[in-house]
C-alpha cells in the first residue's frame, strides 16, 4: 500500500510537480507573454481546434461503425470489428509514416485526390486526417458495450406503443447511448489534442499554419528554452482537464436526467 | 465477444419490419462504416508493409539486417522488458491497494493512475527533462556525479514506464473488484499467510487479467514515440528505439529503410490485437465461470 503510492509518487507525481514548480518560477508577465505570442497561440489553436473537428467527427463516423458492427450482419463484421483497435496498437510513429505516405501527392489516395485539387498532406486537413485515425477506437470502444446491451424490450415497447423506426431510433435508442457518446467523444479529443507521433509527418510543421502544440514545445525543447515548453505544457494541460471535467459533468447530466437508465 | 444478433431471429424478412431500418438505409450505413473502417485503417496498414517491400525482399531484409536496426530492437527490447517489469509488480500492488481495500483518497489514487493517459505523450518525456535535464532539478548534481540519466537507457525507461503505468493497473482493478475479497479472507482465516494467499488464491483468479495488461503494456512500451523521443537525445546506434529509427530514416528519406523498421512494429501490433483478442474470451469466460 505504502510502497504503492510511493511507486506512484516517483513516477508520477513528482514529475508532474516539477512542471509546475519549473512553471512558478516564471512572473506572470513571462509566462503571459510566452503564452500569448502568436506562434504559441496559433499552435493551441490549431491542436484544440483541430482535435474538437476530429472528435466531432470520430462522434458521427463512430456511431455509424458501431450500429453496423452491433445491428447489422454483413460479410467481414468480425474482421472490421477486429481492426477498430489498429490505432490502439499501432505505434504513432508508423501510423505517422503510414498515413503521409497514403495521402502525399503520389500516395494510393493523395493522388487521386490531387487531382480533384485537394492537398492533403502537409496541411491542416492532413493533421485532421491523422487525429481522426487515432480516436476511432476511443468512440467505438465505449459505445459498442452499451449499445449491446441495450434493452430490445424498451424498443419492443416504442413499437407497440405506435412508433416508427426514426422515432424509436432518435428517442428512445440514441439518449441511452449519450453519456458513451460523451465519454467517447471526451477521450478522443484529450487525445488528438496531445497527439505527437500520428501527427508531425503528416502536417508539414509551418509555424502558425500547421505546427501543433506538441510540436512547439519539443522545438522549444531543442533550443535549450525550457521556460517555453513549460508554459505551453501547462496551457494545454489544464485547458483539457478543464475540458474533460466539463465533459464528465456533462456525462453526469446526462444520466441523472434519464433514470430509467 | 458477445453477439446480440445471435439472439434475435435474422433481420431481412420481406415485410418491413419496424425493428430495423429500411434496407436501403441499412446499405448505407454498412458501406459508410466499412469504407470509413477502410480508408483509416486498412489503407495505412497495407501501406506500410506495401512500401517496406516496394524494393524487393532483399532489400527489405538487408534494411532489418543494418547495425543501426538491430542496435535499436536490441534497446526497444531492453526498454520493454525493464518496464513491463516494473509496471507489472507496481501495477499488481495498485490494483490490489484499490480493489480490495478502501481507504482515504483512493479516488484520487485512481485518477493518479489514469493520469498518463490524459498527458500528451510530449509531455510525459518534458517532465523528466525538467527533472534531469542539464537546466532541470537534479542535472547539475547528476553531472557532477557523472550519473547519465537524460539521452540514455534510464531516462529512456522512467519515459516509457511512466507512459505505460496505467496498462496492468487498469486491467485488474475491475477484475479484482469484481470477484471480491471472500476468497482472500476464506484462506487467511485457514491460516494462510499473506504473500501464500496472494500467490495461492489472488495471482491464479487474475492471470488472464495480468496478461492482457502486460500484453497492452508491451505493445505501448516498444511503440511509444512522443515521451521517448523527448528523453532520448537522438544518438545514433545507441539511444535510438525502433519507433525514433523509423523518423530518423524518413526524414532521411530512406523510405524502404524507415518502413521495413515500421512493418516491424506493425506486425507487433496485429500480433498484440490476435493475442488480445484471444485473451477477451478466455476472460469473457473466466467472467461467466465466476457468474
Amino acid at each position: 500500500m505504502g510502497l504503492t503510492l510511493t511507486w506512484l509518487s516517483v513516477v508520477i507525481l513528482i514529475p508532474l510537480a516539477g512542471l509546475f514548480l519549473k512553471t512558478s518560477e516564471l512572473s506572470l508577465d513571462q509566462f503571459w507573454s510566452i503564452v500569448s505570442s502568436r506562434r504559441t497561440l496559433n499552435a493551441l489553436k490549431i491542436s484544440f481546434g483541430l482535435a474538437l473537428i476530429a472528435a466531432c467527427i470520430n462522434l458521427v463516423m463512430g456511431m455509424l461503425v458501431v450500429w453496423a458492427l452491433v445491428r447489422y450482419r454483413f460479410p467481414g463484421r468480425r474482421l472490421f470489428d477486429a481492426i477498430v483497435d489498429v490505432p490502439f496498437a499501432l505505434p504513432t510513429a508508423v501510423a505517422g509514416v503510414a498515413l503521409t505516405a497514403l495521402f502525399a501527392p503520389n500516395g494510393w489516395l493523395g493522388a487521386p485526390l490531387a487531382e480533384l485539387g485537394v492537398k492533403v498532406a502537409f496541411t491542416p486537413i492532413g493533421i485532421l486526417m491523422a487525429m481522426i485515425f487515432i480516436g476511432i477506437p476511443f468512440v467505438v470502444r465505449t459505445v459498442q458495450p452499451v449499445l449491446i446491451d441495450l434493452d430490445v424490450e424498451i424498443e419492443e415497447a416504442a413499437i407497440s406503443l405506435g412508433a416508427d423506426r426514426w422515432q424509436t431510433v432518435s428517442r428512445v435508442i440514441l439518449p441511452g447511448l449519450v453519456p458513451a457518446l460523451l465519454t467517447g467523444f471526451a477521450l478522443a479529443f484529450a487525445r488528438a489534442i496531445g497527439e505527437y507521433g500520428s501527427v508531425i509527418f503528416i502536417a508539414g510543421n509551418l509555424p502558425n499554419v500547421s505546427e501543433i502544440a506538441p510540436l512547439l514545445i519539443v522545438i522549444r525543447l531543442s533550443e535549450f528554452r525550457y521556460a517555453d515548453a513549460t508554459a505551453i505544457a501547462v496551457v494545454m494541460l489544464v485547458t483539457s482537464f478543464l475540458l474533460i471535467f466539463a465533459v464528465n459533468r456533462l456525462q453526469r447530466l446526462a444520466q441523472t436526467r434519464m433514470p430509467a437508465s | 465477444m458477445v453477439d446480440i444478433n445471435q439472439k434475435r431471429p435474422a433481420f431481412g424478412s420481406a415485410q418491413a419490419d419496424l425493428r430495423t431500418e429500411p434496407r436501403l438505409i441499412r446499405a448505407v450505413i454498412i458501406v459508410m462504416a466499412v469504407v470509413f473502417l477502410t480508408i483509416f485503417v486498412v489503407l495505412p496498414l497495407a501501406m506500410v508493409f506495401a512500401q517496406a517491400f516496394a524494393k524487393g525482399v532483399s532489400t527489405y531484409v538487408a534494411a532489418l539486417a543494418d547495425p543501426e536496426a538491430m542496435s535499436a530492437i536490441r534497446l526497444t527490447l531492453l526498454v520493454a522488458a525493464i518496464s513491463v517489469g516494473l509496471n507489472l509488480v507496481f501495477g499488481l500492488f495498485a490494483a490490489w491497494a484499490v480493489a480490495k481495500f478502501d481507504f482515504a483518497g483512493k479516488t484520487f489514487l485512481i485518477s493518479l493512475i489514469d493520469l498518463p493517459f490524459s498527458v500528451s505523450p510530449v509531455i510525459s518525456g518534458l517532465v523528466f527533462v525538467l527533472l534531469f535535464g542539464a537546466q532541470g532539478y537534479w542535472g547539475p548534481w547528476l553531472q557532477n556525479h557523472h550519473v547519465h540519466v537524460l539521452f540514455a537507457l534510464p531516462g529512456i525507461t522512467l519515459a516509457t514506464v511512466f507512459v505505460t503505468f496505467p496498462f496492468v493497473a487498469r486491467a485488474l482493478i475491475p477484475l479484482m473488484q469484481q470477484q471480491g475479497s471472500q476468497e482472500e479472507e476464506a484462506a487467511i482465516s485457514l491460516g494462510a499467510s499473506g504473500l501464500q494467499t496472494f500467490f495461492r488464491v489472488t495471482l491464479p483468479n487474475i492471470k488472464w487479467g495480468v496478461l492482457y495488461g502486460v500484453l497492452l503494456c508491451n505493445a505501448r512500451a516498444m511503440g511509444e514515440f512522443g515521451a521517448v523521443s523527448v528523453v532520448s537525445g537522438h544518438i545514433r546506434g545507441q539511444t535510438n528505439t525502433l519507433p525514433l529509427l523509423v523518423e530518423i530514416l524518413y526524414n532521411e528519406y530512406q523510405f524502404v529503410a524507415s518502413f521495413a523498421i515500421a512493418s516491424l512494429l506493425a506486425m507487433l501490433a496485429l500480433i498484440t490485437l490476435v493475442a488480445k483478442t484471444v485473451l477477451e474470451r478466455h476472460l469473457d469466460e473466466g467472467q461467466r465461470a465466476g457468474d
